[in-house]
């Protein structure tokens, strides 16, 4: 048999095996193809990506079998990019025919080159049993023995098993899991762990096979060098020391069918501690997440705002500014691969779509009984209209979501249909699709409720007290919008910035002029004290038909009153009731400069804003002459037309 | 075929400006910006009691001999000004009015981003790849 032939896409060179070798190579193969089609995959979509037709071997149970030939790692690394399963992604029969015929010649010694496989080999010799069970697992001696080599590999094995517990994995390796506990954000440690790591079988029966996978998807996908189980288990390292003591249930190992993104693809663990940390920010788990919410979340883990914007991006697939179970699960692996070195990747992942989640951890994980109703009821739903999309967007325009479930967002089917993987998504997807817009439906009516209610909470949550919130349209012009702003920060300023006079903030040393104005005014800061007249009077400026001169001073003298104008807002939240113009000393007490910057900044755009106030008046003012013009040429007109006559 | 984007802040700001890197961009940032007066000039012409019959699409702001400007501006004052090649056979309008719904989901989806500041650049690159699409493609 060619073995050339028989891979779909192989990349390595025509190989000539002899009989024996033949046969024990497709034994082994069928091996490692038949362990990874166990499982309850999400379906033939997958594989047919992979390559249609041909059965491929899971990089599992091919990495535990490499590893078994007990070759150092940079060999084995060698083979498997020679063998061209890191260029073609996945391990077809062809690209492990190769790799195993290098493993023979590396084992026999001789150099591993392509032109090595062309002499007759010995059979490779693999140190563990060869059936399919105990393929994973090996001979616990031997790895514990390569364990001890790196002292990283028992800590790495030790975070895999690990589930967010440390504690469990002490059984076997007690000793060495310090060293890892205590580097935790320390990605270069793990660039040290090599191939040997999956040597640590210390997983029991319900081991994920997902470090393996992780090992040879490493050199295929990660040029970095780091081993594969290594990014692997760093996830789960990751979630550890973002999270300390979480306990989670080991779950059987992920048999999905293959693909060849392995690192994105979220093991049971992960899953189990991903839906944990979903049900402690939200008990439901069949809702969603507001946008603020999982924003204080994800900011704990101390990546770049960049960064996060843009795996918010990437996970929140109907962009709707709320995140359900399976956005959230791809959203938070995402950021765990990140912290542990992955690059991010240019799209989603197939294995973090959200339907492909919904799929492959199927209810078990969630409350089956909600999802179930949802889907009965929802079963309309399953048309994925990604013109709905352009409803949803109008819709959005509006402000106002009539929402019928079906112009709910489709994004996460825009997500489908622009994803290879869900093209020919299977029907039994569909089911959970259905679910899962049902979760958009419940998402969109609130939706605008947490997009409008996330800048307030931002300018709330930054901890320090800015006193205006985010730049709002119209806030100048519309009485109320100024009084609710008004009144949202008056409970909300702590109590700690009222350490300051409960007399709001008096006048700066400068009167101005028009203090009368604000008065007239009404609008603005009816509750702001008089004191902050100069405030006020910035913004009455745009009112007042003055031209631009009279601002300006009034924006120099802003300047100073920054913190003035700050401690004002601030008191005046806190005093309540407009006061009588008092001097306010205390600006300088609570000064802290980020306060100072985020007053500048304000009275910045306050500025700006009445100055596009007053050029909207300024070109209104325009329009009327240009009609009173108009209508003088007409009665010029009129006049000349009169006059002819008499003339005449 | 559009030789320039820019997305304006309601302060008349630039949030994200992009052009076809051969031509001099600035250029086509002094005509965004002098556009920005006629887009202001639209808007008010339809006076206050109007604004929310407002039309967003603008259309036309002002023809040069090798450009086209057109202007579109949501309900927050947000502007999207979008500079078309004259020499292209003239689009149609309403692929003009196309493109600026599309910029105009892709710009909500960016809102939607908690991570987004309002009034921040916008960096998403969601967002970029909509309107590299835009750009190139000749409509």
């Amino acid at each position: 048999m060619e073995v050339a032939a028989g891979g779909g896409c192989g990349a390595g060179p025509p190989l000539l095996l002899s009989d024996s070798e033949q046969q024990c190579y497709s034994e082994l193969f069928a091996r490692c193809a038949g362990a990874s089609s166990g499982g309850p995959g999400p379906g033939p979509p997958e594989a047919t990506r992979v390559a249609p037709g041909t059965a491929t071997a899971a990089a599992g149970p091919v990495a535990d079998l490499f590893r078994a030939s007990q070759l150092p790692p940079e060999t084995l690394h060698q083979i498997t990019e020679l063998c061209g399963a890191k260029r073609v992604g996945y391990f077809g029969p062809t690209q492990f025919y190769i790799a195993l015929k290098l493993i023979a010649a590396a084992q026999s010694g001789l150099p591993v080159r392509t032109e090595s496989i062309k002499c007759e080999l010995p059979l490779p010799r693999f140190g563990m049993a060869k059936s399919d069970g105990e393929m994973r697992f090996g001979n616990p001696a031997e790895l514990h023995g390569k364990k001890v080599q790196i002292p990283y590999l028992p800590t790495e094995k030790n975070s895999l098993k690990r589930m967010d517990d440390e504690d469990k994995q002490q059984e076997s390796q007690s000793p060495t899991m310090s060293p890892l506990a205590s580097p935790p954000s320390s990605p270069p440690h793990y660039q040290r762990v090599s191939l040997s790591h999956g040597y640590s079988k210390l997983r029991s029966g319900t081991e994920q096979m997902h470090p393996a996978p992780y090992e040879t998807r490493q050199p295929i996908g990660q040029p970095e060098g780091s081993s594969s189980e290594g990014p692997g288990v760093k996830p789960l390292h990751r979630q550890a020391s973002l999270i300390r003591s979480f306990s989670v249930e080991r779950e059987l190992q992920d048999n999905n069918s293959n693909y060849p993104d392995e690192p994105w693809r979220i093991t049971e663990e992960q899953r189990e501690y991903y839906v944990n940390q979903f049900r402690s920010l939200q008990p439901d788990p069949s809702s969603f997440i507001s946008g603020s919410v999982a924003k204080n979340f994800f900011t704990k883990s101390k990546l770049s705002i960049p960064e996060l914007s843009y795996i918010w991006e990437l996970s929140d697939a109907d962009c709707d500014g709320a995140l359900t179970l399976p956005e959230f699960c791809a959203a938070f692996h995402l950021i765990v691969a990140r912290k542990n070195g992955y690059p991010l990747p240019e799209g989603l992942p197939p294995t973090l779509q959200p339907e492909y989640l919904q799929a492959a951890f199927p209810k078990s994980k969630w409350e089956c009984t909600i999802f179930d109703s949802y889907s009965e009821s929802m079963p309309a739903n399953q048309q994925p209209c990604d013109l709905n999309r352009m409803e949803k967007t109008s819709v959005k325009d509006m402000a106002d979501f009539p929402v019928p479930t079906q112009d709910v967002t489709t994004g996460d089917d825009k997500q489908a249909l622009n994803s290879t993987a869900n093209e020919p998504s299977p029907k039994d997807v569909a089911e959970d699709t259905a679910a899962s817009k049902d979760c958009n439906s419940l998402k969109a009516r609130p939706r605008s409720r947490s997009y409008s209610s996330t800048s307030i909470e931002e300018t709330m949550k930054r901890g320090e007290n800015p006193p205006t919130p985010p730049p709002r349209p119209q806030k100048t012009h519309s009485r109320a919008s100024s009084l609710d702003l008004n009144k949202v920060f008056q409970p909300s300023v702590p109590a700690a910035n009222s350490g300051l006079l409960p007399p709001p903030p008096a006048l700066p040393p400068r009167p101005c002029p028009t203090q009368s104005e604000p008065v007239s005014e009404a609008d603005l800061h009816p509750q702001l004290n008089r004191a902050p007249s100069q405030a006020a009077e910035s913004s009455p400026k745009k009112d007042a038909p003055h031209a631009q001169p009279p601002s300006k001073p009034i924006r120099r003298k802003f300047r100073p009153e920054n913190q003035t104008m700050e401690s004002q807002e601030s008191a005046a939240a806190v005093g309540g009731a407009a006061s009588a113009a008092m001097v306010k000393p205390h600006p300088t007490v609570q000064k802290q400069s980020s306060k100072q910057k985020k007053a500048i900044q304000t009275a910045i755009r306050k500025n700006k804003e009445a100055n596009a106030v007053l050029a909207r008046l300024n070109s209104e003012l325009q329009q009327q002459l240009k009609e009173v013009h108009q209508e003088r040429i007409a009665l010029e007109n009129q006049l000349e037309q009169l006059r002819p006559v008499t003339v005449l | 075929m559009a030789v320039c984007i820019a997305v304006i802040a309601k302060e008349n700001y630039p949030l994200y400006i992009r052009s076809t890197p051969t031509e001099n961009e600035l250029k086509f940032h002094y005509m965004v910006h002098t556009s920005l007066d006629v887009v202001d000039e639209k808007i008010s012409a339809m006076g206050k009691a109007l604004v929310d019959q407002r039309e967003l699409y603008l259309g036309l702001l002002y023809p040069t001999e090798d450009y086209k400007v057109y202007g579109y501006v949501t309900n927050s004052k947000v502007k999207f000004v979008m500079v078309v090649d004259s020499s292209n056979t003239a689009l149609r309008d309403n692929e003009i009015r196309s493109m600026f719904r599309k910029l105009h989901n892709s710009y909500t989806d960016v809102m939607c981003n908690p991570f987004y500041n309002p009034g921040d650049r916008i960096q998403s690159r969601a967002f970029d790849n909509m309107v590299t699409s835009m750009m190139i493609q000749v409509c």
